[in-house]
């Protein structure tokens, strides 16, 4: 049981995104305008909060959260996918926005059975 | 009235040093508007190259306009503010265009507003002062500022205009140079504005850079020539502007977002009066800008005694709001600003029935007749409980999360229940009360008894993880500016240490 998955488009644009920028960190970021997708920067780049919560690994790369925002994210099981954006791609500094991609974060509420088996895994 | 949508030039430059300047790759993007899906114009896409022209022709200018005397920063803010003003309908148009939002608000309040911050800058620098001391009979402590120089500011794209007003005009009041950079979504409605006030602005003093913020973001964040950050925009690359703050020490100021509660007490309910209209309207606001405000009112928390009758009252004024075209007059919610972001509202919506919410309206696009590619959707309300997501998450569309309280504590207790402290409500016809919510609710803008005014001389920011720093009010001032004390001994004698 995981809580997190890539799409094979998303997956995609990261192996492009490795090539030109080596190993990567993603965080899933909240708030205003941009919110409530994931962020993609360079590994070392980005200074993961030392009490984020990793959510699991797509492609190889960890995939983090606030430790608050978890708490509300705990019963989703998400997925990582992406939608070409060549025009309104927000503010962010999410390294996926220069190739005209936009990372975007879809989620499923766990069946009670799922989470269940989940919390029994994660012991 | 129907505005008709005008032609605008097929591409748009770079505002780089008082001139506008290609993009040094020679790329572009296209500026899609949300109203109709259609192309506006193109924009430049700009590299670290174009980032360090604007940095050095910024610097440039800074040379020259630290040197300005306040009676010279006010008659420039007041000479943009009246360029803006005289070309007010046309830059509204190009808002509405841009972001999407009904021109009833670009008209009445976004353009206005702009017009009024400039002109707010320009009186409170003339009547303010430094401070001296006498510290003792022979010893004089002053107080001065300083501005601090170059100063980058990444801008939402909500409300484009007036997001470049709050963080241009104290900056350039208290003496700094700008570069600027726009959200990609909503570029084009700023650089009209630059045009408009091109002829008054000294050159360099504001620079515009377009394009995305994953490369030229880090580039201004961290040129040894800026020396303050400013951005409004998600957490996580609020984060990320903090932590490369940190690499030239420089402030950095973020505003992040919020979840604001709207709280409704029994009381409100004593009468069918004009107060009580005014709550409902209180209520209905989240529909304002299409949800995507900040402080969008985006949770309800209504005293269980009412329920039921407030809620029926409120339905009825949702079901009121006219959709459509947003260069109507008469159209009161316009379309979300970009296709991204109607799906992102749309997978919330989702989020909530699979959590279970209640639908109590909409909860669809809605589809509009005058322009079917435009990014719409439906005013909805679900009713559940604080901790379903559609409850904890900034949704930043016309999405509301309607929630009941037993008592005072309860409904203090579910305010309080969220990461972010931005806006927040409260409505009664309690004194007490008002008094107990405002004091107790942890956000930096508590509404009471009204909601979604933003005066020029009221200060605006974050609690918890909605940011820090404030916008507005004239105490931004020193978000932009050192204090330097100059600490003067007209003793004739020594200290006698040495």
């Amino acid at each position: 049981m995981k809580r997190l998955d890539v799409t094979p488009a998303a997956a995609e644009v990261i192996e492009r995104l490795k090539k030109e920028h080596g190993e990567l960190v993603f965080n899933q970021s909240g708030g205003c305008c941009d919110g409530t997708a994931p962020m993609c920067y360079e590994k070392g780049d980005f200074y993961v909060p030392s009490r984020n919560v990793k959510l699991g690994e797509i492609c190889g790369c960890e995939f983090f959260i606030d430790k608050d925002q978890f708490e509300y994210f705990k019963h989703s099981f998400i997925t990582i996918d992406v939608r070409e954006e060549k025009a309104a791609f927000g503010n962010s500094f999410s390294l996926e926005i220069d190739l005209g991609y936009q990372f975007i974060t879809k989620s499923r509420i766990f069946t009670d059975e799922e989470y269940k088996q989940l919390l029994e895994e994660e012991k | 009235m129907i505005y008709t949508k005008p032609t605008y030039k097929p591409q748009y430059e770079n505002f780089i040093g008082g001139e506008w300047v290609a993009p040094i790759s020679g790329e572009y993007f296209d500026n899609i508007s949300p109203v109709d899906g259609e192309v506006l114009t193109k924009i430049p896409r700009s590299n670290e190259k174009d980032c360090e022209a604007a940095i050095l022709a910024a610097n440039k200018a800074f040379q020259s306009f630290k040197h300005t005397s306040v009676i010279e920063r006010s008659t420039l803010l007041n000479k943009i503010a009246d360029a803006i003003e005289a070309n007010l309908e046309n830059i509204a148009i190009a808002e509405t265009l841009d972001n999407g939002k009904a021109i009833r608000e670009t008209l009445n309040a976004d353009v206005p507003l702009v017009v009024d911050h400039f002109r707010y800058f320009a009186s409170v620098i003339r009547a303010e002062s430094g401070t001296v001391s006498d510290l003792d009979e022979n010893t004089i402590s002053q107080e001065i500022h300083e501005p601090y120089g170059v100063v980058a500011q990444i801008i939402p794209w909500n409300f484009p205009l007036l997001m470049a007003a709050w963080k241009l005009a104290p900056a350039i009041a208290a003496g700094n140079c700008v570069v600027m950079k726009p959200a990609s979504a909503t570029p084009m409605s700023i650089l009209l504005l630059m045009e408009t006030i091109q002829s008054v602005l000294p050159k360099g003093v504001i620079n515009i850079i377009n394009g995305a913020g994953g490369k030229i973001g880090k580039y201004l964040s961290t040129h040894e020539l800026v020396k303050k950050v400013g951005f409004t925009g998600e957490t996580t690359t609020g984060q990320l502007i903090m932590q490369y703050a940190t690499e030239n020490i420089i402030p950095s100021t973020l505003e992040l977002g919020g979840k604001s509660p709207n709280i409704f007490l029994e009381s409100i309910m004593d009468a069918d009066d004009e107060f009580f209209d005014k709550a409902i309207e209180g209520l209905v606001l989240f529909a304002f800008n299409s949800g995507e405000v900040c402080t969008c009112p985006s949770r309800a928390l209504i005293q269980e005694s009412i329920y039921e009758p407030f809620m029926a009252r409120v339905l009825e004024r949702v079901k009121a709001i006219k959709l459509g075209n947003p260069l109507d007059t008469e159209c009161m919610m316009g379309a979300q600003c970009s296709l991204n972001q109607k799906e992102k509202i749309m997978e919330y919506i989702k989020i909530g029935k699979e959590e279970g919410a209640e639908l109590l309206i909409g909860g669809d696009v809605y589809k509009s007749e005058t322009n079917p590619n435009g990014f719409y959707i439906q005013p909805t309300l679900f009713k559940g409980h604080n901790k379903m997501r559609i409850f904890q998450e900034e949704i930043f569309g016309p999405v509301l999360a309607v929630t009941t309280f037993k008592d005072e504590e309860e409904a203090l207790a579910i305010a309080n229940d969220t990461i972010y402290g931005l806006g927040s409500g409260v409505w009664s016809r309690d004194a007490h009360q008002l008094h107990k919510f405002s004091r107790g609710i942890e956000a930096g803008r508590v509404w009471v008894n009204c909601y979604h005014i933003y005066p020029s001389h009221a200060s605006f920011g974050g609690y918890k993880k909605s940011g820090i720093g404030r916008e507005t009010h004239m105490m931004m001032l020193n978000s932009y500016r050192h204090t330097k004390n100059i600490l003067t001994s007209y003793n004739k004698n020594k200290l006698g240490f040495f």
